[in-house]
C-alpha cells in the first residue's frame, strides 16, 4: 500500500538540513513514525515535516528547494 | 541633475521596491521591476512601466542569483540597479558586476561594500578614524590560547561573533571562563557550517545596552550626517519599532555620535546612503560602534521625516554623480515607525502567508507598504507587510498620533503584528522611553497582547 507524506504548510521544501549536507531520507530510504523527511521554509521560519507514518521506498514528488503550497504531496511511500 | 528619460531597474520586491519605484518616478525615471515567478502580481510590478521575471520562487534562484539579475537589467535597457536592502544589496561581487556591465549601482563602490561588510575590516576603518568600538580581540583570534588571552583582557560576560555573521546570526553569549573553550569549538563550527568561513572574534557583551544608528550620506569624497535612530525594540534580534531621534542621547553626545559617523564615512570615501550602527551604555553614556550597514534600511522612513531628505533619491542622485550640496538639516520633531509583518502575536509570531481582505488605512499618515485588497502574500519571503510611520512636534506627540494611527488601520485577511505596536505604544516602559535591546523578549514573555488594536487609543 503506498502511503503519502504531506506538506502541513506553504513555502519552499528542503529535503537536507543545510546545503552541504546530506538529504533527511534518501531516495528509496525508510522512515519511522516521527522522523524528520524535510523542511518548509514559511516567511524565513523553518518548520519540520516528520513522517506520521513508517514506511520503506521512499519516493520524493518535490525536489530539493522547489516550492509547495499547503497540502502538497511531499513524498510517497510503500 | 536631469534624470528625466533614464530608466532604473529595481533588483528587490515588496514594500522596499514600491518605495525605490516611485522615488525614481519622483525624478522623471523610467522603472523596471524585477520579480521572481511567485512575485508577477506585486504592488511594485503593477505600478511599473516594465516588468522582468528573474526565476524561481525560491530566492536564492531569483532575488539572490546574480547572474538572473544582471542579466535581467541588461536585457530591460535599464541605466542603473537600486538593490534595496538584503538579498545582493550588500554583495560586492554584484556591485562589481553591475559596473563591469556598464550599469551603475545604486550604492556604495564595490570595495567599500567588502571594507565595511568585513567587520573586522570596519572595526579597524573606525579606530583608525577615531571612532569608539566595543572592547574586543582586534580582530580574527586565531587558536584557543589567543582566544583565552583575549577573553582575560575584554572580561566577562562576552559575545562570540562570526566574521562573516550579521543579522544576529553566528553570535553566542559566554558567562565566565570556564565555558569559553567549549562555546569557542562550537561557535567554529557552526560559523563554518551557516558562512563558509570559521572565522571568530570576541566582543564584550554590554546589558541593558541600546542600539542607537546613525544616517550618513556621502557622495565618495564628502560625507554628513542625519542623525540618528533608536532601534532598541527587538525580538530575535530583529527590529520591530524605530524612533528619531534617540530619546536616549542628551545633546552632547548626539553631536558626538553624529560627527564621529560622518568621519567615518567619509575616511572610507562612502558614496550613498549607508549606516552606522552603535551600541549605546545609557548607564555610563559610552557608545561603541558595531557595524556599518552599505545600504538603505528599512527605518530610513523616520530619519526622512525629521530631516525632510529623500534618501532614496539623493541615493540615486549621487549614484548617477551628483554631488552632495546639502548640509546636515536641524532636527524637525520626532518620528517613530513601527514594522506591520504577516505574523501572529498572539501566537509565537507564526507567520502568516495568505489573502489579502478589505484594507483601511489611516487618512495623513505615512504608510510604506506593499498591500493591496485581494493580493495573495507569497511564504516564499521575509513577512514585512508594511512600515507605519508617524510624526509630531515631540515624542509624546507622536506616539499619540501612532496610537491613533494603528487604531485606524485594518488589514483584514491576515494577522499582523498591529496589535503588538497597539500594546507597546501604552506601555509605561516604552512611553517612558526606558527599554534597551533585550527588553521586548522579556515583556513578551510576560505579556499576553489583546488582539483588538482599538484599544490603543
Amino acid at each position: 500500500m503506498t502511503t503519502q507524506i504531506r506538506s502541513p504548510l506553504p513555502g519552499t521544501f528542503y529535503r537536507k538540513p543545510a546545503p552541504d549536507a546530506p538529504p533527511f531520507v534518501a531516495d528509496g530510504g525508510a522512515v519511522a513514525v516521527g522522523d524528520v523527511i524535510g523542511l518548509v521554509e514559511v516567511m524565513k521560519m523553518f518548520n519540520e515535516v516528520r513522517a506520521e507514518a513508517a514506511g520503506t521506498n521512499v519516493r520524493f514528488l518535490v525536489e530539493n528547494e522547489d516550492p509547495v503550497t499547503a497540502g502538497a504531496v511531499l513524498a510517497e511511500m510503500d | 541633475m536631469d534624470l528625466s528619460g533614464k530608466t532604473l531597474f529595481v533588483a528587490n520586491r515588496g514594500e522596499i521596491a514600491v518605495r525605490i519605484g516611485r522615488a525614481a518616478r519622483g525624478l522623471g525615471m523610467g522603472v523596471v521591476q524585477a520579480h521572481s515567478e511567485a512575485d508577477a502580481d506585486m504592488r511594485a510590478v503593477r505600478e511599473a512601466d516594465h516588468a522582468v521575471e528573474i526565476g524561481p520562487p525560491h530566492a536564492a534562484k531569483s532575488y539572490l542569483d546574480i547572474e538572473r539579475v544582471l542579466a535581467g537589467a541588461k536585457a530591460s535597457g535599464a541605466d542603473a540597479i537600486h538593490p534595496g536592502y538584503g538579498f545582493l544589496s550588500e554583495n560586492a561581487e554584484f556591485a562589481a558586476a553591475v559596473e563591469a556591465a556598464g550599469l551603475i549601482f545604486v550604492g556604495p563602490a564595490p570595495d567599500t561594500i567588502q571594507r565595511m561588510g568585513d567587520k573586522v575590516a570596519a572595526r579597524a576603518a573606525a579606530t583608525a578614524a577615531d571612532v569608539p568600538t566595543v572592547p574586543g580581540s582586534d580582530g580574527r583570534i586565531e587558536g584557543i590560547e589567543a582566544a583565552r588571552a583575549a577573553a582575560e583582557r575584554i572580561g566577562f560576560p562576552l559575545m562570540i561573533k562570526a566574521t562573516a555573521g550579521g543579522g544576529g546570526r553566528g553570535i553566542r553569549v559566554v558567562e565566565d571562563a570556564g565555558a569559553l573553550d567549549a562555546q569557542i569549538t562550537l561557535a567554529a563550527s557552526e560559523a563554518r557550517a551557516a558562512f563558509g568561513d570559521g572565522g571568530l572574534y570576541l566582543e564584550r557583551l554590554i546589558p541593558r545596552a541600546r542600539h542607537v544608528e546613525v544616517q550618513v550620506l556621502g557622495d565618495g569624497k564628502r560625507a554628513i550626517h542625519l542623525w540618528e535612530r533608536e532601534c532598541s525594540l527587538q525580538r530575535r534580534r530583529q527590529k520591530v519599532w524605530e524612533e528619531a531621534p534617540a530619546h536616549c542621547l542628551d545633546d552632547a553626545t548626539r553631536e558626538r555620535i553624529c560627527a564621529a559617523s560622518a568621519r567615518l564615512a567619509e575616511a572610507v570615501g562612502y558614496r550613498g546612503a549607508g549606516t552606522l550602527e552603535y551600541l549605546y551604555d545609557a548607564d555610563t553614556g559610552a557608545f561603541y560602534f558595531l557595524e556599518m550597514n552599505t545600504r538603505i534600511q528599512v527605518e530610513h522612513p523616520v530619519t526622512e521625516e525629521i530631516t525632510g531628505v529623500d534618501l532614496v533619491a539623493e541615493m540615486i542622485r549621487i549614484a548617477f554623480g551628483a554631488p552632495l550640496t546639502m548640509e546636515t538639516p536641524p532636527i524637525r520633531g520626532h518620528a517613530i515607525e513601527v514594522r506591520v509583518n504577516a505574523e501572529d502575536p498572539a501566537n509565537a509570531f507564526m507567520p502568516q502567508p495568505g489573502v489579502v481582505g478589505a484594507l483601511s488605512l489611516p487618512d495623513g499618515v505615512r504608510f510604506d507598504h506593499m498591500l493591496y485588497e485581494g493580493y495573495s502574500i507569497p511564504p516564499f519571503y521575509d513577512s514585512l507587510l508594511g512600515k507605519l510611520i508617524v510624526q509630531g512636534p515631540d515624542r509624546a506627540s507622536a506616539l499619540d498620533g501612532l496610537r491613533k494611527a494603528i487604531a485606524a488601520t485594518r488589514i483584514e485577511g491576515v494577522k499582523t503584528t498591529l496589535p503588538l505596536h497597539a500594546a507597546l505604544a501604552r506601555d509605561p516602559a516604552v512611553i517612558a522611553g526606558d527599554t534597551h535591546t533585550r527588553w521586548l523578549e522579556d515583556w513578551l514573555a510576560a505579556t499576553t497582547i489583546p488582539l483588538d488594536t482599538k484599544e490603543a487609543i
